[in-house]
């Protein structure tokens, strides 16, 4: 095998540029790999973060020749020829060279309201697979934030960090909300505090999702369409003023959220 | 004096996977002020690559399962040398911690009935596993985060500690470390310490371990002055990928065999049929029509070989291959397609699946893994008191698979998942009592706090020195050379030498760059302490005359009755963290009861 070339963006907050490595291609080999030996060679401290290498943590979240992806699941044969750009995500601050904060995240995190379900029965909860399994496919979630880095409400808009939870706590949301023994009401909230009707479904998210999860058709759509029942819907109106309601109300549950 | 932050707590928690997590959560719910401090991101632990299940006798498929059949395997699985009492409360207590993570929203798959799905592995009588396809470790890490974030526990992300500190009493007080985005040095007293900090495989060049698994809190509990037990005992899995050489030793997970995976050498023979050993003769298929009726009906015969304990498969693998019989890339094949549909591997497992496609190449579901095995888990670890989680320094509590003792010589699958349930709840409680009926304020040595932070700085302070990634390599080739799977006194002998050269190396250590979150410099920080450990592992495997589940010598190919009735005990009594000298010795294992030993002799 020939040499390869990486281009890899060293720098903190103040300003940065990109720097080029040179050194002999291994087979097999994914990008994360030829940082690690960029590191061991050439550059001890050239930040990355990292931790599994094998697509399960979701830490080394980068953006490989302009797209974002994890540093360990791309693999270098399948790159086109030629030189390799790497850069950090670009949502988010930058603490050094391709390690960027992502606070944010973890912030919002926080303010989802836990998941509240009835007393156990006597026999134990029962679900059904099928049922389980919309949730199940947002729990793949490995937090990689690409979708959050993509997301172009906060990409290009730093002043609405403040009231956007972003893609990843939309699925959060989603699979709360789906859950077939949550018992709390989170649309209100998930309208108000996390913007969801900032999201103008340009799909970006789904397109980045390392785990492949429907972000957009199967969680954000539904939860629009969710709030809407909510909010605007009369007929739904008159049926909780009439029918006993098991969950909690929106506004219950906003006051409870907040 | 060094500059550094200071926090003050009554419980802290270092290592936050699931043991730390769990552990957090029961001191923060008896009302302790409990901070959880993680060398990585919050929820990226190794325990977010645990893929196959949690082992707990719930018998939701099996109903004549129940914690006595679950302590007899596990005692038996670890060839005796368990901690009987964690044995036993780990198999009574883990359907509840179970149980549990449902009721904060775990999603576990389903029986047709509506009840959590248990699958079969290995040495497990019945299919006990309970899951999440095969990514059980993700849903069980993210469950107890989105837990302890909802009741506001403080935590401390990337910073990695680096000692613990005592007060003048010689209690655990609190510890030292850095922040790693900034470089800046942290200080915290604690009334107690529980440490969570996971396994050290990363000593080994092939391994599925992550970064952080470097033997943190291993090495510093002995520097603390704490016992470890039984070090020689490492798993290794039978299944870690094979190529590309670039992802060898990444887990293949149990699951793949649980659901009908079948183990064969270059000759398409299905070898394991040879490997049976006395002890599991009696409950193990001996023909492959025997086995596969066992699939499809777990009445209708025995249970296929592949699903013996780790320790029988990864000697078997590796001597069929040392034998000629492997695969090209030197493992052996792990076929589960010509068994299943491609709709249910994708289904049972979907993270295989892409992991093959996506990293291999490799289509599982109709092409065979190449598969061989990978370091992946310390049995041995702190010795702690079994109900409380205490080691023998007081203060300091311990949990997970840096606690030793109940997995005895080897662990079985699923056991580990439910191990940092049971006993990381077990550990919060030991510490928030002990905290609890402490008083006064603890006061950490300050004369540690200056030693510990003078011996981190010191690679900044040299130039031209070593390079530690060159070391870390060296390490690796060490260990996985001389101290794998198969062991000899020789070559333990050897490694000692090599070790004590690794060692003066390592303090000739420098870095470039600067403080902020500088890889090469965490590194430097982590070599300590995998010294330390790697010195533990191959003392304990030259003291360990006999061959007893992870623990194999050439030399001594038999289990010795002797030994099977000791821990091998190492101490460091006169402190002087990596450089000190460090005391092995056997020790008699406390004598099991005999409604115990009862249960271990039923046939079931």
């Amino acid at each position: 095998m020939g040499d390869v070339t990486m281009n890899v963006w060293r720098g903190d907050p103040t300003g940065g540029d990109f720097t080029k490595y040179t050194l002999p291609g291994q087979e097999g080999e994914v990008v994360l790999d030829v940082i690690h030996r960029i590191q061991a060679t050439q550059a001890g401290d050239l930040a990355c973060r990292w931790n599994c290498k094998a697509g399960k943590c979701g830490s080394c979240s980068a953006e490989i020749n302009g797209k974002p992806r994890l540093m360990c699941m791309t693999r270098m044969d399948q790159l086109p020829e030629g030189p390799v750009t790497v850069a950090p995500m670009r949502t988010f601050p930058i603490i050094r060279d391709l390690v960027t904060d992502v606070s944010f995240n973890f912030e919002m995190a926080k303010q989802v309201p836990a998941f509240a379900p009835p007393p156990r029965p006597e026999d134990g909860y029962r679900m059904a697979q099928i049922d389980v399994e919309r949730g199940q496919e947002f729990r793949k979630c490995i937090e990689c934030f690409l979708c959050q880095n993509v997301c172009h409400v906060i990409r290009d808009h730093e002043e609405n960090k403040t009231h956007y939870a972003g893609p990843r706590f939309f699925i959060r949301y989603a699979e709360l909300e789906m859950h077939p023994l949550d018992t709390n009401d989170r649309r209100e909230l998930v309208r108000q505090k996390a913007g969801l009707g900032m999201c103008n479904i340009t799909k970006c998210c789904t397109e980045v999702c390392p785990e492949h999860i429907k972000i957009t058709d199967n969680a954000i759509i539904p939860m629009k369409e969710r709030v809407v029942d909510a909010t605007y819907d009369p007929v739904a109106w008159l049926g909780r003023k009439i029918l006993r309601r098991q969950k909690a109300t929106p506004s219950e549950a906003a006051a409870h959220g907040g | 004096m060094a500059e550094h932050e200071t926090h003050d707590y009554d419980v802290i928690i270092i290592g936050a996977g699931g043991a730390g997590l769990r552990a957090a959560i029961e001191a923060k719910s008896r009302g302790l002020r409990t901070a959880l401090v993680c060398k990585s991101l919050l929820g990226k632990a190794h325990t977010v690559m645990a893929e196959g299940g949690v082992a707990a006798a719930m018998g939701n498929i099996s109903p004549e399962d129940n914690w006595k059949v679950h302590f007899r395997d596990t005692m038996r699985g670890g060839k005796m040398l368990n901690n009987w009492r964690m044995a036993e409360l780990h198999a009574q207590e883990a359907p509840d911690r179970v149980r549990e993570l449902e009721a904060w929203g775990a999603l576990f798959d389903r029986t047709k009935d509506g009840r959590i799905r248990q699958r079969d592995f290995g040495g497990h009588r019945y299919a006990r596993l309970a899951h999440v396809g095969d990514r059980t470790g993700l849903e069980l890490i993210r469950t107890l985060q989105q837990r302890a974030v909802s009741m506001d526990i403080d935590v401390f992300m990337e910073c990695k500690i680096l000692r613990l500190l005592s007060d003048a009493q010689g209690v655990v007080s609190g510890a030292v470390g850095y922040w790693r985005p900034t470089g800046e040095m942290v200080v915290f007293s604690a009334k107690a310490i529980v440490l969570a900090t996971g396994g050290a495989g990363k000593s080994w060049k092939y391994t599925s371990n992550s970064w952080e698994c470097t033997g943190d809190g291993h090495a510093m509990a002995l520097w603390a002055g704490a016992d470890l037990i039984d070090m020689e005992c490492v798993q290794f899995h039978p299944t870690g990928m094979v190529w590309p050489l670039s992802v060898r030793g990444l887990l293949v997970t149990e699951g793949v065999r649980g659901d009908g995976g079948v183990l064969r050498n270059s000759e398409g023979r299905r070898f394991m049929f040879e490997y049976v050993a006395d002890m599991f003769r009696a409950e193990t298929a001996d023909s492959e029509e025997e086995a596969d009726r066992w699939y499809d009906d777990h009445t209708a015969g025995r249970r296929p070989p592949e699903l013996l304990p780790r320790d029988e498969v990864a000697r078997a693998i590796n001597t069929e291959v040392k034998a000629g019989r492997g695969s090209p890339h030197g493992g052996v094949l792990l076929d589960i397609a010509t068994r299943r549909s491609a709709e249910d591997i994708r289904r049972l497992l979907p993270s295989m699946y892409h992991q093959f496609m996506e990293l291999a190449g490799v289509d599982i579901t109709s092409e065979a893994m190449e598969v061989g095995p990978t370091c992946h888990y310390f049995m041995g670890g702190v010795r702690v008191d079994a109900d409380t989680g205490a080691a023998t320094v007081p203060g300091l509590f311990v949990a997970g698979e840096v606690a030793g003792g109940m997995h005895g010589a080897n662990r079985l699958g699923g056991n580990s998942l439910s191990d940092l349930l049971v006993f990381g709840r077990r550990a919060g409680m030991g510490a928030s009592d002990y905290a609890s009926g402490r008083a006064g304020t603890p006061v950490p040595d300050q004369g540690e706090v200056e030693l510990a932070i003078a011996e981190a700085l010191a690679p900044f302070e040299r130039s031209d020195g070593e390079n530690p990634y060159e070391l870390h390599e060296a390490l690796q080739d060490t260990m996985q050379t001389l101290v794998g799977i198969i062991r000899t006194g020789d070559e333990l002998e050897q490694a000692l030498e090599q070790l004590d050269v690794l060692r003066d190396r390592a303090s000739k250590v420098s870095v470039a760059g600067g403080r902020v979150y500088n890889p090469g410099w965490n590194l430097a920080t982590d070599l300590p302490a995998m010294l330390t450990v790697s010195r533990c592992v191959t003392l304990g495997a030259r003291d360990r005359k006999e061959s007893r589940g992870g623990h194999t010598r050439e030399d001594f190919p038999s289990a010795d009755p002797e030994f099977g009735q000791v821990n091998l005990v190492q101490r460091q009594p006169s402190g002087g963290g990596v450089a000190g000298e460090i005391k092995i010795g056997p020790e008699p294992i406390p004598e099991m009861p005999a409604e115990l030993k009862s249960l271990l002799e039923e046939s079931h």
